[in-house]
C-alpha cells in the first residue's frame, strides 16, 4: 500500500471518523465531569439530533447545513428538559441509579426516533459526491471539509466559553470542586443546566455530521457509544483535550484495524481500547478523573 | 455601646441527629483576630461552621453585622460579609491561581481590578505565580490560594478552618504573619487551630472549648499563662 | 383461541417466565446483592445459548459442531463459558466505579452480537444452529411443552434455593455490606474486588444457563432471536419492578413483565401491519418509561429487599 491509498484510504477517513467521535466524547466527559456519571442516553441523543435536522431539512426545507443549528437549538431543549423529568430527582441518590434511568432514557428516545421516522437508513442529500484533489494527492469531499471545519469552529468556541467567560468558569469549577464552587456562590442547578444546553447541541453537531458524511438510520446513535465513551475515557475522563484526543486516537484505530481485523470488527477495536486503558491506565493519557 | 460584629449566644447543634455544640457563646470585634482551640471533638470546626450555615442549629442565635443570620443559607451568607475557607479541597487544583481568585469574585460584577490589588498586595508570591495551575502550588501556597480566593470578595470577616494543619513550621509563621496582614487591611478573623500555642501566641482573643461549651476565653497572652489552659492541652501540642 | 390453544400458549409463556426468572435472579446475585451494573445481560444470555447449541447439535458442514453431546453437557458448557467471559471483564473493571463497568458490559454485548453474526464457522452466521435437542422433545407436543416446563421449573428452583442460600449467608452479608458502604467494608480487610468478581460471575453463569434453556426450548438460535436491547432491558425492569434484592421479588418481576410483554404483543399482532411495526416501538419506549415511574415512585420494588433497607426502617426508631 502507497502513501496515497494510506492517505486517503485510512488516514483522511479516520481523522474524519475521529473529530466526531472527539465532539460525541467531550459532551460525554462533560456530563462524567460535572454531573459525575456515564451518560448511556447520549448516543440515542446523537440519533436524535441526527433525526431533528433531517426533519428540518424534509419539512422545512432547510439546506442541510442550516439545519444543523436547527438542529441544536432543539436538541439542546429536549436535553434540559430529559434532565429535568428523568435525572434530576435522583441527584441525591447513589449515582448508579442516574445511569440506570439514562438507559432507560436511550430506550425512549431511540423508540421515539424510531415509531417518528421508521428503521430504514436515509441520508439529508442524495446522489454521490465526487472528492475533490487537493494539493495534489489529498482526496476530500466538500462536506467532509466542512466537517473539519465545524468540528474546528466547535471545540474553538466551546473552549473559548470555557476559559474566558463567567459561566463557562463555573462550570469548570463545578467539574474541579463541586463544594467549593457553591461556597464561592455558584449555583448548581444553573451550572447543570447550561451543561445539558451544550450537551444537546453537542449531540447534535454529532449526529449530523456522522449522518452527512455516512447515513441516518435509527441505531446510529448507540452504535458510536462505546467508540465515544472510550475516546472520552482514553483522553482522561472530564477533559476536553483528552476527549479531542481520545476521538482522533479511536477514529485513526478504527480505520487502521481493517488492515489488521475482519471490517465487521471495526467497532471491537474501541472495545479492545477502552479495555486496555481500564486494565492499564483508567485516567487516561491526559489524566483526568477516575470518577 | 460597642456591638460586635459577630455573636453567638447561646448556640447548640450539630449535623443531623446528634449535637456536637452544647450553648456556646463567643464573640469578634471588628479587626481583630480571634482563636478556637481545644481538644480533638471539641466542637471547633463546628462552631466555626455553624457561623457559616453548615450546621443545624437547634438553639441559639447568630447576629453578624447586627443583622440575625441565624439558620441563613451559605450563599446567603457570603453576599452578606462572611467568607469562610475550608481546611481541605479549597482551591481548584485544575484552574490557575488567578482564576482561583476569579471564582472567589463570581458573585461580584463589574471591575474587579481593585480587589485583585489588595489580594496580589497581600500575596505577592501569587502575583509571580498567577497562571500556575493551583493543584501544582506546594502546601503553604495553596492555603495562600484559598485564603485569597475567600478574600476576593472583601468580607468583613473571614473564618479559616485549621489553616496551618499539615503545614512546615516556616509556612506556618508564614501563615500566621498574612493572617496578621489580613487583618491590619480591616478584615476581622476567627479561626479555629490545632496548634494552640502558636495561636494564641499571635491572636488577639482566644476560646477555649471542650466537648461543645465554652471552657475559657480571653486575651491570647492571658490564656497563654492560664495553668489550667496549659495543663489541659498544651502540654502536649506542638 | 380454543382452550386447548389457549393451554399451549399458557405454557410457552410460563417457559419463558421460567428463563427471564433466571436471568433475573442472576442480576439480583449481581446488582441486588452487589451492586453490579451488568448493562450487557444478553451478551451472556447468547454466550450461553451458542455454547450450548454448538456442543449438542449434530455436525453441519462449514461449521464446528458434531459434539452431540447430552443437552446436560451442554447446560454446564453454557454456565462455564459465560462465567469464562464474565471473569476477565469483572478483573478490568470491578476495581474501578459501576459506570465502567456497564460500559464495558454494553461493549461485550455489542462484540458478541458482532461475532455471532460474522463468525459462519463457529455459530452459523446469519443462518444459525439447528437441530438442537431438546429433552423430552419426542413426546407429543402438549406433554412435550409441560415436560420442558417442569424442566425449567426445576432449574429456577435450584437457582432460587442456591442464590437464597448465599443471600442468607455469611457470604450474602459481607457482599450486602460492601454494597452499602464500600469504604468501611474495606477498611474492615474484606477482599472487596474478590467478593464482587464472585458475583458477577455467578450471575453471569446463570444468564448463560439461561440462554441455554431458550436454545433447547426452541431447537434452533439464529442471531434474529436475541434483541439485544429488549433482553437485557427487560431483565432490568423485571428486578427493579419486582424488588432488587429480594429473589422472590426477581420472579415476581419476570412473570409480571414477561405476561405484559406478551399479552402487549398478542394485542398488537392484531394491528394492520404499519401500525403494529410503530406499536412495536410504543412498547419499548413504554417499558423505557416505566422505569422512569419505578424508579421514581417504587424504586425498592413490589417486594423490598428483606434485611434493614438503606436508610431507617418503618417502626420507631
Amino acid at each position: 500500500m502507497d502513501a496515497y491509498e494510506f492517505i486517503n484510504f485510512h488516514l483522511v477517513p479516520g481523522l474524519l471518523l475521529g473529530s466526531i467521535y472527539a465532539i460525541g466524547a467531550i459532551g460525554v466527559t462533560l456530563v462524567f465531569g460535572i454531573l459525575r456519571f456515564a451518560h448511556l442516553a447520549h448516543g440515542d441523543l446523537i440519533t436524535l439530533g441526527a433525526f431533528l435536522a433531517l426533519g428540518a431539512v424534509t419539512l422545512g426545507g432547510l439546506d442541510p447545513w442550516l439545519a444543523l443549528p436547527v438542529a441544536m437549538a432543539l436538541a439542546a431543549a429536549v436535553a434540559v428538559g430529559i434532565d429535568a423529568s428523568c435525572y434530576a430527582y435522583l441527584r441525591e441518590r447513589p449515582r448508579i441509579l442516574t445511569v440506570m434511568a439514562s438507559l432507560g432514557v436511550a430506550l425512549m428516545v431511540r423508540s421515539v426516533v424510531q415509531m417518528g421516522w421508521g428503521t430504514d437508513p436515509t441520508t439529508y442529500t442524495t446522489g454521490i459526491l465526487r472528492p475533490d484533489e487537493y494539493f495534489g494527492f489529498i482526496l476530500l469531499r466538500d462536506r467532509e471539509l466542512a466537517t473539519f471545519a465545524a468540528v474546528i469552529v466547535l471545540v474553538a468556541a466551546l473552549e473559548a466559553f470555557l476559559r474566558l467567560t463567567r459561566w463557562g468558569r463555573a462550570m469548570r469549577a463545578m467539574s474541579d470542586n463541586p463544594d467549593l464552587a457553591r461556597l464561592c456562590g455558584v449555583d448548581n442547578r444553573q451550572v447543570v443546566r447550561l451543561t445539558w444546553i451544550i450537551v444537546g447541541m453537542l449531540c447534535a453537531a454529532a449526529g449530523f455530521l456522522l449522518g452527512i458524511n455516512t447515513e441516518v438510520w435509527a441505531m446510529m446513535g448507540w452504535w458510536v457509544l462505546l467508540p465515544v465513551f472510550a475516546a472520552a475515557i482514553l483522553g482522561g475522563v472530564g477533559r476536553i483535550d483528552g476527549a479531542v484526543l481520545g476521538g482522533l486516537v479511536i477514529g485513526l484505530a478504527e480505520e487502521l484495524s481493517v488492515l489488521v481485523l475482519p471490517a465487521q470488527y471495526k467497532s471491537a477495536t474501541a472495545f479492545v481500547i477502552l479495555l486496555l486503558v481500564l486494565l492499564f491506565r483508567p485516567r487516561g493519557i491526559l489524566k483526568g478523573k477516575v470518577l | 455601646m460597642n456591638a460586635a460584629l459577630l455573636e453567638l449566644r447561646g448556640v447548640r447543634g450539630g449535623y443531623g441527629e446528634t449535637d456536637i455544640l452544647d450553648g456556646i457563646d463567643l464573640h469578634v470585634d471588628a479587626g481583630e483576630i480571634v482563636v478556637i482551640v481545644g481538644p480533638n471533638g471539641a466542637g471547633k470546626s463546628s462552631a466555626m461552621k455553624a457561623v457559616f450555615g453548615l450546621l443545624t442549629l437547634r438553639a441559639g442565635r447568630i447576629v453578624f453585622d447586627g443583622e440575625d443570620i441565624t439558620g441563613w443559607a451559605p450563599d446567603r451568607i457570603v453576599r452578606r460579609g462572611i467568607c469562610f475557607v475550608p481546611q481541605v479541597d479549597n482551591v481548584f487544583r485544575d484552574m490557575s491561581v488567578h482564576e482561583n481568585l476569579e471564582m472567589g469574585a463570581f458573585l461580584r460584577r463589574g471591575d474587579l481590578s481593585a480587589a485583585f490589588e489588595r489580594v496580589y498586595a497581600l500575596f505577592p508570591d501569587l502575583k509571580a505565580k498567577r497562571r500556575a495551575l493551583a493543584g501544582n502550588l506546594s502546601g503553604g501556597q495553596r492555603q495562600m490560594v484559598a485564603m485569597g480566593r475567600a478574600l476576593m470578595l472583601e468580607p468583613k470577616l473571614l473564618l479559616l478552618d485549621e489553616p496551618t494543619a499539615g503545614l512546615s513550621p516556616r509556612y506556618m509563621e508564614q501563615i500566621f504573619q498574612i493572617t496578621r496582614d489580613v487583618r491590619d487591611a480591616g478584615v476581622a478573623i476567627l479561626l479555629v487551630e490545632q496548634h494552640a500555642k502558636q495561636a494564641l501566641a499571635f491572636c488577639d482573643r482566644g476560646y477555649v472549648l471542650t466537648t461543645g461549651a465554652n471552657r475559657c476565653d480571653g486575651t491570647g497572652a492571658e490564656l497563654l499563662a492560664d495553668p489550667e489552659v496549659v495543663q489541659l492541652f498544651l502540654g502536649g501540642q506542638g | 383461541m380454543d382452550a386447548f390453544g389457549l393451554a399451549n400458549y399458557a405454557l410457552f409463556i410460563l417457559v419463558l417466565v421460567g428463563i427471564y426468572g433466571l436471568m433475573a435472579l442472576g442480576l439480583n446475585v449481581q446488582w441486588g446483592l452487589g451492586g453490579l451494573f451488568n448493562a450487557g445481560i444478553a451478551g451472556f444470555f447468547a454466550i450461553g445459548a451458542y455454547a450450548s447449541a454448538i456442543l449438542t447439535s449434530p455436525a453441519l458442514p462449514g461449521r464446528v459442531g458434531g459434539f452431540e453431546l447430552p443437552v446436560a453437557a451442554g447446560w454446564v458448557g453454557a454456565m462455564a463459558l459465560a462465567a469464562l467471559l464474565a471473569w476477565p471483564i469483572g478483573r478490568v473493571c470491578l476495581r474501578l466505579r459501576s459506570d465502567y463497568l456497564a460500559i464495558a458490559t454494553i461493549g461485550v454485548a455489542e462484540i458478541i452480537r458482532l461475532a455471532v453474526r460474522s463468525e459462519d464457522w463457529l455459530t452459523g452466521g446469519v443462518r444459525g444452529i439447528s437441530g438442537i435437542p431438546r429433552p423430552f422433545g419426542e413426546l407429543p407436543y402438549f406433554a412435550s411443552q409441560l415436560a420442558y416446563l417442569a424442566l425449567v421449573a426445576a432449574a429456577v428452583l435450584l437457582a432460587y434455593v442456591l442464590v437464597e442460600r448465599q443471600l442468607r449467608s455469611p457470604w450474602g452479608r459481607m457482599m450486602r455490606a460492601i454494597r452499602d458502604n464500600e469504604a468501611a467494608a474495606a477498611a474492615m480487610g474484606k477482599h472487596v474486588e474478590s467478593r464482587r468478581l464472585e458475583a458477577f460471575v455467578l450471575g453471569s453463569a446463570l444468564m448463560g444457563l439461561a440462554g441455554a434453556l431458550f436454545v433447547h426450548f426452541n431447537r434452533s438460535i439464529t442471531p434474529e432471536a436475541i434483541d439485544p436491547m429488549i433482553v437485557t432491558f427487560l431483565v432490568w425492569i423485571m428486578l427493579i419492578l419486582g424488588g432488587s434484592g429480594n429473589n422472590r421479588g426477581a420472579l415476581l418481576g419476570a412473570l409480571v413483565i414477561w405476561l405484559i410483554w406478551s399479552l402487549s404483543e398478542l394485542l398488537t399482532d392484531r394491528l394492520p401491519t404499519e401500525i403494529a411495526i410503530q406499536a412495536k416501538y410504543a412498547r419499548m419506549f413504554l417499558i423505557g418509561l416505566a422505569l422512569q415511574l419505578v424508579l421514581r415512585f417504587r424504586p425498592e420494588g413490589i417486594l423490598p429487599e428483606e434485611r434493614r433497607t438503606h436508610g431507617r426502617d418503618q417502626d420507631d426508631s
